[in-house]
């Protein structure tokens, strides 16, 4: 591509700030420095002005302010027993981890991993090559083949932005063995009322017959700008389930990709975003057929209140190779004001012939005739619209097969939407 | 207990409700027949609440309050039941959960201490009785893919559970077959007694053999044309609608 990039005050910043090693990292520089951050012409960004926010909120010369932070109680996930690693302002506190190493190797992140930046394209975006060129901590967790992990692993994402702002790059690679499985929770949190920003990029390797469930819990009521993007490679006869819960922040983007790359695969991508204030949330995701006789499942649904803002876009490629293709896709979104906006688009591209895809997206209100419906049995307003939207949530909240997860994630939806039946 | 005066009511443009008068004291029933499009939803709609329709002008009456000015929950805790010609399906919401909720929150307007699960799932029992309907139906989202019969069943069930002063049954007989016909119109006879009343709106005779009314309303055209007792019903039954817009006509 040979597009000219207007340098930026806030690139030059960025670019000044990182001093890579070579390899890599400078690669990514490079990449960076040529791509330019997304302006708001860029496809990819277009409802979402990442740049323009990042600008307007940080000063990429400075670094980070130190942390007190001596407890993390509060961000903790009630009742799931988990390997827990925490990280403050981007780096790893040891001091409020909790993990063993019996049944999975937990390890600081090299770069020299196999596979490490293999699925998560430099090349292309830009927020990912920043990634690549900048993280300064994170690990790799592999499972053994044949090997029952029975905690998940929790990453805590925590900013502390009591001092001053707080900018965090974190890289984590995972891989489960053969026959296998493992649960992976990410959850982001704040103390402190300046702004943060994360930009957090997970590469992940299923290998034949093995299981992975992600979670990722975003409610954030800091001043939360984050990219997250997570790449997964799934062998034969491989397990993904994903979810991604998000509540709060200022400007979430979540890129999700899933490689089916064999057969006999299942893939679930699960997403639930329930957003007021201003907060704006971008899920971008992708699943990519390769092989044939796999299946995909994708649900997104979203609430908008207040001035928020959702944002879908969910892409589906069916390669020439991937005959008796299952791929199903569906986005539904409820506006609660007419200040709040959700932008929707799938894009299906599908070169096999002998498939069954499917994708729907809607954008509706309140079925008012069912909140009356619920009125004239006396039942207030205010309950009918939470009952309405708590079953509009649950179908997705009941996909956490987690018993204490999905309570956990319950107790955040049922606060959010003022459930009290 | 209802006293309805010149009741006129509009949606967007159309006026529907022309100067509707209606009395209806405790005990009695009153049926309304009259051809379709005439307005007798609109009138259950609007003692009921419903927003989208506007009145224009006339007061309504109920147990010496303003019902026009309360709520559509308002209206249901001081005792107003609508059972929907066309009942909503609510997908993700069980019949079961939403009643709990329901009665509940009528019990604590009404100054009674909420019911708990067992107390609940005791009367939710009786009821069910009442009206021979399945729990597994009730476990189901309210209403969705339930058949026609079935939905009307859940409203006669729903009646039962909120224990209405003045229940208003808008062709809760379409759609039930002829044994479902008469186990719902007994349920609804075994929650009649001297101090509330019932409005049923129907087209059929059929119905009003079990349902014994006191009076019989023909609505046309937004207006009650025609009352009286439950003969007037056979002569419908007999001669339609006709007759009366020919003497609507010539009046
Ligand atoms: N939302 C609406 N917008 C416009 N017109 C409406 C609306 N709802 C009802 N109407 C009109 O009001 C008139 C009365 O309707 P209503 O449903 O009250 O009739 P009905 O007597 O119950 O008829 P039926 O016997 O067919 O149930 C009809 O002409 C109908 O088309
Ligand atoms: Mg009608």
């Amino acid at each position: 591509m040979n597009t000219v990039v207007e340098t930026t005050p806030i690139l030059s910043d960025i670019l000044g700030s990182l001093k890579p090693e070579p390899g890599l990292k400078t690669d990514a520089f490079n990449s960076l420095e040529k791509m330019g951050l997304p302006s708001n012409k860029s496809e990819e960004y277009k409802f979402t002005p990442i740049t323009r926010a990042l600008e307007k909120n940080f000063n990429f010369a400075n670094s980070n302010p130190q942390s007190e932070l001596n407890t993390i109680d509060k961000f903790a996930i009630a009742d799931v027993d988990a390997h827990t690693l925490v990280f403050v302002n981007g780096i790893f506190s040891e001091t409020l981890s909790r993990y063993n190493q019996t049944d999975l190797q937990i390890k600081p992140i090299t770069g020299l991993e196999p596979g490490f930046g293999t699925l998560a394209d430099y090349k292309t975006d830009a927020l990912v090559a920043w990634n690549t060129a900048a993280w300064s901590s994170g690990f790799s967790i592999e499972v053994n083949p044949n090997t029952t992990v029975n905690k998940p692993v929790v990453f805590h994402y925590i900013h502390d932005t009591t001092k001053a702002e707080v900018k965090s790059f974190i890289r984590n690679i995972i891989r489960v063995g053969k026959s296998s499985n493992l649960t992976i929770i990410e959850k982001q949190d704040t103390v402190g009322e300046q702004p943060g920003f994360s930009n957090i990029v997970t590469e992940g390797f299923v290998e034949e017959n093995a299981a992975l469930s992600l979670f990722s819990l975003q409610a954030d009521n800091g001043k939360r700008f984050h990219f997250g993007q997570t790449a997964i490679m799934q062998a034969h006869s491989s397990r993904v389930n994903s979810f991604t819960l998000t509540l709060d922040g200022k400007l979430i983007r979540n890129n999700l990709q899933l490689i089916l790359d064999g057969e006999g695969i299942e893939s679930h991508m699960n997403g639930l975003y329930i957003l007021h204030g201003d907060t704006i949330a971008d899920n971008h995701t992708v699943v990519d057929h390769r092989k044939p006789n796999s299946n995909s499942n994708e649900l997104y649904k979203g609430v908008m209140e207040d001035n928020s803002k959702g944002i879908f876009n969910g892409k589906i490629y069916v390669r020439p190779d991937a005959q008796k293709t299952n791929a199903f896709q569906s986005n539904r979104n409820i506006l609660l004001s007419d200040g709040a906006t959700v932008n929707t688009k799938p894009q299906l591209e599908i070169w096999a012939d002998d498939v069954k895809c499917s994708h729907g997206c809607t954008t509706g209100q309140l079925d008012e005739e069912a909140l009356f419906y619920l009125q004239t049995r006396g039942i207030r307003k205010e309950t009918a619209r939470a009952m309405m939207l708590y079953a509009f949530a649950g179908e997705v909240l009941n996909t956490i097969a987690i018993e204490p997860l999905k309570n956990y994630v319950d107790a955040l939806i049922s606060e959010r939407l003022h459930k009290n039946f | 207990m209802l006293s309805i005066k010149n009741l006129h009511a509009k949606i967007e443009d159309n006026q529907i409700l022309n100067g509707l008068n209606l009395e209806v004291r405790p005990g009695e029933v009153h049926a309304i027949m009259g051809p379709n499009g005439s307005g007798k939803s609109t009138l259950a709609s609007v003692l009921a609440g419903r927003e989208e329709f506007e009145v224009t002008d006339g007061t309504v009456d109920y147990l010496g309050k303003n019902l026009l000015e309360l709520d559509p929950e308002e209206r249901a805790r001081e005792g107003i039941f609508l059972a929907f010609q066309y009942p909503v399906e609510i997908p993700g919401v069980s019949t079961i959960n939403f009643m709990k909720t329901a009665v509940n929150q009528v019990r604590e307007a009404r100054g009674q201490e909420p019911l708990d699960a067992v107390s609940f799932l005791g009367v939710m029992k009786e009821k069910m009785k009442l009206v021979e309907i399945d729990q597994s139906l009730l476990n189901r989202s309210l209403n969705e893919g339930f058949s026609g019969g079935e939905k009307k069943r859940n409203e006669i069930f729903q009646m039962a559970m909120l224990e209405p002063k003045l229940a208003i049954l808008d062709e809760t007989d379409s759609g039930l077959d002829i044994d479902a016909l008469r186990i719902v119109a007994n349920g609804v006879n075994k929650l009649r007694n001297k101090n509330n009343s019932i409005i049923v709106v129907t087209h059929y005779q059929r119905l009003l053999e079990y349902i014994v009314p006191d009076f019989v309303h023909v609505l046309y055209k937004g207006k009650i044309v025609k009352s009286g007792t439950k003969e007037l019903a056979l002569e419908l039954e007999a001669k339609g609608y006709d007759w009366i817009k020919d003497e609507v006509a010539l009046a």
